[in-house]
């Protein structure tokens, strides 16, 4: 593997990182949702991230060779070795924490996907194409979440403004590309994710406005998941999702 | 269907006598009964606590299969656990909407679980602890539900029939699902394949009592048969999950934990021992391992949700408000 070849690598990985976490967290909702139409839609959203984490991991594999496969990025690695970013890794909380952060995310992926269809990486552009098909619906449904929960009673408004607030801190470093997305980003390989804060910023508040939600004031912003810097929350998380691979290790499953 | 049932009330003894003959002639002449046809009552009293309980069952029957979606050893199967379980939670809405053709309605039907009156699959108060419980469940379960379900597909009702239909479609991939679990873990370490048959002791003998009791103890049985309800009785259902789990077993070298087990050339169907239907009526009465876990989590879910049922209710009236 070359230099440009290891960072395509790692850039997948990250990318597999960021759907996986967030699909996990979706899918600890099964059976636990609000009615049981929305137990159907969390659990298809989280489908949908977990298969794209499938797809960036496999692709980082196969750059990578030596046996490694998609399972091993899933399972063997531990928390400093994760490159999600933080919001995806935050417990869900109540249902608005968990569809305003949805929103908020989707805001970001459906234009981070719509530029990853340019990348002169054919894999990684294959993987967009049908990610943006799906960003499109997840944000169909999550913005509709925002303006019903936001309108809908007091309590629901007052939760909704929570959940925004708490998210909020977590939302700069969508858009701070570090060394190795820059290297990419010169090499056309990767998305420019500063260029699509503007426009995010934009949908946001107009979605907010709509929700009768306040953007929260000041500047607040926690970094760190691309250096594997993380919450404390995303050791739980693995050590739930990797039990299994942890505790009869290099078996066929 | 109020309308209906109005009209039914209305009807003198003679007509009523008439409106049962004409029924039960179309039941014997296997035609469909539909939601808008004239029904006796304790027909439709029937289907709505036999539909009702089946859709509480994939209800239910997500908790100890949803237990492992996290913990699931492998992005496929984690993907393909998800997939499953939200198959379960989709039949449990079409059989909400199968009872509702009879005018019940699904808070109503909620409220019955949770204050106990209407039941589920009992097997669902079984724990799942090991990732192989979840090749059980999906190989001896949804095995058991489909024999059942598969004779279903004919039920005299149309909307439950034609629900059945679509069911065990994708029952039968989860079947399957479980199965290759279970054979794979068969093929892997002794750690493994320890794993794999202490979860078929386990669930096999409460997957025997999915059926029910014996045909001579069964209370519904007798009406559910003569309207077309059920086609074929718990026993004789029993008996066909035997024969194929006993076979497919063999393939995979697990051992079935019943030393009556026998195969028998007169009947050309394997013997078995007897339930301990002791076991059975604890389970069912509220002593299972999980009864209290599975209500008390169906009842928080659902209380936790009010507040964004009623987000949802108050956004509908003011966008008709508005609109």
């Amino acid at each position: 593997m070359d230099m440009q070849q290891e960072a395509v690598k790692d850039y997948g990985v990250r990318l597999g990182d960021d759907a996986l976490i967030l699909g996990h967290r979706l899918s600890e909702w099964c059976g636990k949702a609000p009615a049981l139409e929305e137990d159907l839609a969390l659990a298809n959203t989280a489908l949908d991230f977990i298969g794209r984490s499938r797809l960036f991991y496999s692709h980082a594999a196969e750059l990578e060779g030596n046996r490694v496969s998609e399972d091993t990025y899933a399972y063997t690695r531990d928390c400093r070795e994760f490159r999600n970013l933080l919001i995806c890794e935050l417990p869900c909380g109540d249902f608005a924490f968990t569809m305003a952060r949805q929103y908020l995310v989707d805001e970001f992926y459906l234009a981070f996907m719509q530029g990853l269809t340019f990348s002169v990486e054919q894999t990684l552009a294959g993987v967009a194409a049908k990610a943006v098909k799906e960003s499109r619906y997840h944000l169909r449904r999550s913005r509709q979440w925002m303006r019903v929960l936001g309108q809908g009673t007091d309590e629901s408004h007052d939760r909704l403004q929570t959940a925004v607030n708490d998210l909020w801190g977590y939302t700069p470093e969508m858009f701070e590309p570090d060394e190795l997305e820059r290297k990419l980003v010169a090499a056309g390989v990767a998305v420019d994710t500063s260029g699509l804060k503007d426009d995010w910023m934009k949908a946001v508040n107009k979605t907010l406005a709509e929700a009768s939600v306040q953007r929260p004031e000041g500047n607040w912003a926690v970094r760190g998941g691309r250096q594997g810097i993380h919450t404390e929350y995303l050791g739980h998380l693995l050590s739930e999702l990797q039990f299994v691979q942890r505790a009869y290790p290099g078996l066929e499953w | 269907m109020e309308r209906v049932r109005h009209m039914s009330n209305q009807l003198s003894t003679e007509q009523l006598a008439q409106a049962e003959q004409r029924f039960q002639a179309k039941i014997d002449a296997e035609e469909k009964i539909e939601p808008g046809d004239w029904m006796p009552e304790a027909y439709r009293r029937n289907l709505i606590r036999q539909i009702s309980q089946h859709a509480h069952s994939e209800v239910i029957g997500m908790q100890p299969e949803g237990n492992w979606i996290t913990r699931a050893p492998t992005l496929n199967r984690k993907a393909v656990l998800l997939a499953k379980v939200q198959d379960e939670g989709g039949h449990g809405l079409y059989l909400y909407s199968a009872a509702e053709t009879l005018g019940a309605d699904r808070q109503t039907m909620i409220e019955a679980l949770h204050k106990g009156v209407a039941k589920y699959a009992s097997i669902f108060n079984y724990p799942s602890l090991t990732w192989a419980d979840i090749g059980a469940i999906g190989w001896l379960v949804d095995g058991a539900a489909i024999v059942n379900q598969i004779s279903l597909q004919r039920t005299s009702y149309g909307p439950y029939a034609r629900s059945m239909v679509r069911i065990c479609k994708e029952e039968s991939f989860h079947q399957r699902q479980g199965y290759q679990i279970m054979t794979l873990l068969m093929k892997g370490s002794d750690e493994q394949r320890q794993m794999a048959q202490d979860a078929f002791n386990r669930f096999w003998w409460p997957s025997l009592m999915m059926f029910g009791p014996h045909d001579a103890e069964s209370a519904h049985s007798a009406s559910s048969m003569k309207w077309k309800i059920k086609r074929q009785s718990n026993d004789e259902l029993r008996q066909k999950f035997v024969d194929q789990t006993v076979r497919q077993a063999e393939v995979i070298g697990i051992t079935i934990p019943d030393p009556k087990l026998a195969w028998n050339e007169e009947t050309g169907h394997y013997d078995f021992g007897e339930i301990d239907w002791e076991e059975f009526q604890r389970v069912i009465s509220g002593d299972g391992p999980c009864n209290r876990q599975r209500m008390q989590n169906h009842i928080r879910a659902h209380a936790e949700g009010a507040w964004v049922r009623e987000a949802v209710a108050a956004y509908e009236s003011k966008q008709i408000g508005t609109g």
